[in-house]
């Protein structure tokens, strides 16, 4: 399960294995079904959920519509508290800039507090480049670092792992990265929890450079906030004299106050906890001794496709999104393909939609994504900021069966249907055809009631992706609107 | 009353005996139903696979067709949706793309008197008890657009209760999606043969003769996944439920 996400077949083929992994589907279906039960009672306990998540959307809806406006007033805000603000356009010119003020520091270690934004860019890989080690301290993220593995969710990186799994991992490897795993490590959660205590708290003490993500940032006074259940990630934004977060454009709130919605839904919707355990939130750099936090403060904001998907009226939605993870645990595609079919660290619905969006259509996985749905509407209903996840689908997958109009690199172009639909185009056409002459659909029908004997029920060709796991229907011997024709509907005939 | 039945392609090519069930039953209540013959698809799978300029004639073609009608009853929830949800956003996108109003006209009366079947006996007959007689186990799966599309929420089962002789029994993860999904099925075979078999399992597991739903497309891909399994159990629409009577069974 090692390696980058680069060059990934499509989600069908990716989904064969998991689907095929009795384990891994059984270490899912018991994460997910418990998170979900869960996160409902959680969010039952809020008689106004509804107004809570229409707060959410309108905020964020409200925010991405002005941007361009509370960006600047973000840079001014983090400019005036002893910060610097970066803008990169893409993930090289980001992880550019990151290791470049690492090498400012003259430091070769970095703790990293858990951010999908990094992961986004493939930081730590570049970090790796330019000889920077980066120690993962959440601790499902240093079970996927130290098992060589990749994540496979948005909040539990390493769901698909059991605990006997983390165990092996742990004695294997935790020598190669410092303080090894203790003797005789058990898998039971406490031990597994102290071996990973005990080997980051060298990590914390040593670090003079942490890395962050940010869950919001408040344009009127430049602070983030990070939230989080470990604490862990609150050691790196307090012990390091310099502070690097790389943060998404869109994780952008106008004020302080807006806050106080996602303070409710996000622990709600991801954890099921009524609050999270740690809130951090920083604002600039601090410069009395005795204080805590950083002594240097640099903000890199990443666009790396987000201005280009704002720009499409239907998609942009995607952008709401506030990461809580929702709609991964409620997807009963999800369950079934693991995380890593996605190839992307965005799984499940939200990562069906953000993927082909930030990086495009044209590799073959960012092409099938979005028909790894079966569009039941489920991470639509459970979505705190009101994601249509389904129509999102829909509309992407028009993009690749039709073409259309797309930005890319704030460039306007117009796409050409994707490869390989040609035949899908065709049989849709014709059906359109049939359809539109009901007197042709009429003569189809008969044929087909009339051969009825030699239908076989199971299928050659691409039809046996159906009858290889379930049977056809038999072909009635009358259609309905032959029944109807003669006997108008039942009324010549005796019952 | 007088309303047109809108039966969908696949009931009419597949499963003439809904259709029949329905007639029969909105006959039974005094409701006189006709099918217009010129009638064809809603478009739903072109649109829901990416080929939405190709489900725009397919749905003008419905309106032209049941327009004059008072109501129009379906007994599919997924092309009920189509209908009341995903028309009027085709027509949004039309104008949004500058090509005017002339969409959303169209499709606009249509919409509001579009009616799933188990919606139009509840809310517009007023009915719950419609005289049926079906003396099995019976476990219900409320399939998606059924369920969060049109929002049925506990009309069917309201529906089944009061059928004589029926014993309803509760499907464990009956939110849960089947997997059929329209060219879900065919596209992602892997996973959706995966629900599929969860769904035949959790169905089995209450030990009813029959699985009862409002939609034969999601039937047909439970249905497929029960025979292969050699299953005692039956996939049944719910409007062959309902038209049963003590006096006349089905065929
Ligand atoms: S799309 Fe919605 S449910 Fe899914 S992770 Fe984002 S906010 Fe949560």
């Amino acid at each position: 399960m090692s390696g980058t996400f680069v060059g990934m077949p499509a989600f069908p083929e990716a989904a064969h294995e998991a689907v095929n992994n009795p384990t891994l589907r059984a270490n899912l279906r018991h994460a997910t079904h418990t998170i979900r039960a869960k996160r409902a009672v959680a969010v039952s306990e809020l008689d106004d959920w509804a107004a809570l998540r229409e707060a959410g959307k309108q905020i964020k809806d409200h925010t991405l519509r002005h941007l361009d406006r509370y960006l600047v007033q973000l840079e001014e805000s983090v400019t005036a508290a002893g910060g610097v603000v970066h803008w990169a356009a893409d993930a090289d010119e980001a992880n550019r800039i990151v290791v470049e003020l690492v090498r400012a520091t003259g430091e070769s270690e970095v703790v990293k507090v858990k951010s999908m934004a990094t992961q986004e860019i493939g930081l730590n890989e570049a970090l790796e480049a330019a000889g920077i080690h980066a120690y993962e301290t959440d601790l499902a993220e240093l079970i996927v670092q130290l098992g060589k593995d990749r994540p496979s969710h948005i909040l539990v990186p390493a769901i698909h792992r059991n605990r006997g799994e983390i165990r092996d991992i742990f004695t294997r490897e935790m020598s190669e990265w410092g303080r090894p795993a203790p003797e005789g490590l058990t898998d039971t959660p406490a031990e597994l929890a102290e071996a990973a205590r005990l080997h980051l708290r060298e990590k914390f003490l040593r670090a003079k450079v942490g890395v962050s993500g940010a869950n919001f940032m408040v344009a009127e006074t430049g602070t983030m906030m990070v939230v989080e259940s470990e604490g862990n990630g609150r050691m790196c934004l307090t012990l390091p004299e310099t502070l690097i977060s790389v943060v998404g454009i869109e994780k952008t709130v106008p004020t302080w106050r807006d806050l106080e919605v996602f303070l409710q839904t996000l622990p709600r919707s991801s954890t099921a906890e009524r609050m999270n355990p740690y809130t951090s939130m920083w604002t600039g750099t601090t410069d009395s001794d005795t204080a805590d936090g950083p002594r240097t403060f640099h903000l890199v904001l990443i666009d790396n496709g987000r201005t280009d998907t704002l720009a499409d009226e239907v998609g942009r939605q995607a952008l709401r999104c506030i990461r809580c993870s929702a709609c991964l645990n409620v997807c009963p595609v999800y369950e079934r393909a693991g995380g890593h079919a996605y190839g992307s660290v965005y799984p499940g619905p939200i990562g069906a939609i953000l993927s082909p969006q930030l990086r495009g259509t044209q590799s073959e996985i960012d092409a099938s994504l979005p028909y790894a749905s079966s569009l039941c509407g489920a991470c639509y209903e459970v979505c705190p900021v009101a994601i249509d996840i389904p129509e999102v689908l829909v509309h992407l997958r028009e993009r690749i069966a039709e073409g259309g109009p797309v930005t890319r690199e704030g460039n306007k172009a117009v796409l050409k249907p994707a490869k390989g639909h040609a035949a899908e185009r065709a049989a849709m056409r014709a059906a359109r055809w049939a359809f539109g002459h009901p007197g042709a659909l009429r003569t189809g029908q008969r044929l087909a009631s009339r051969t009825r004997r030699f239908h076989p029920r199971t299928l050659p060709g691409p039809g046996r992706a159906w009858s290889d796991t379930r049977d056809l229907p038999a072909v009635p011997a009358e259609p309905f609107r032959d029944w109807w024709q003669r006997t108008q509907g039942g009324k010549d005939v005796p019952k | 009353m007088r309303v047109a039945l809108f039966l969908t392609c696949v009931n009419d090519t597949l499963y003439p005996d809904t259709g029949r069930a329905v007639v029969k039953l909105l006959t039974r209540l005094g409701v006189e139903v006709d099918f217009p013959m010129a009638q064809t698809c809603c478009g739903q799978a072109h649109y829901n696979t990416g080929y939405r300029h190709q489900a725009e004639p397919l749905a003008r073609h419905f309106s032209d067709v049941f327009a004059e009608y008072e109501a129009i009853v379906t007994p599919s929830g997924s092309c009920g949706a189509m209908v009341r949800e995903l028309y009027p956003r085709m027509g949004e996108r039309a104008r949004a793309e500058g090509r005017g109003d002339t969409l959303a006209t169209t499709l606009a009366p249509v919409v509001p008197k579009t009616y799933e079947l188990t919606e139009f006996l509840v809310d517009v007959l007023g009915v719950t008890d419609v005289g049926a007689y079906y003396p099995h186990t019976v476990t219900y799966h409320p399939t998606c657009h059924g369920l969060r599309g049109l929002g049925l929420g506990d009309r069917p089962r309201r529906l089944l209760q009061a059928v004589r002789g029926l014993e309803l029994r509760e499907l464990p993860g009956a939110d849960e999606c089947c997997g059929f999904g329209g060219t879900f099925a065919v596209k992602n075979p892997d996973v959706s043969a995966a629900m599929g078999l969860d769904k035949v399992r959790n169905a089995e597991s209450t030990g009813a003769d029959v699985l009862c739903a409002a939609d034969n497309s999601c039937l047909m891909h439970i249905g497929g996944t029960m025979t292969r399994l050699s299953t005692d159990m039956r996939p049944v629409h719910i409007a062959e439920i309902l038209a049963n009577t003590e006096g006349e069974p089905n065929a």
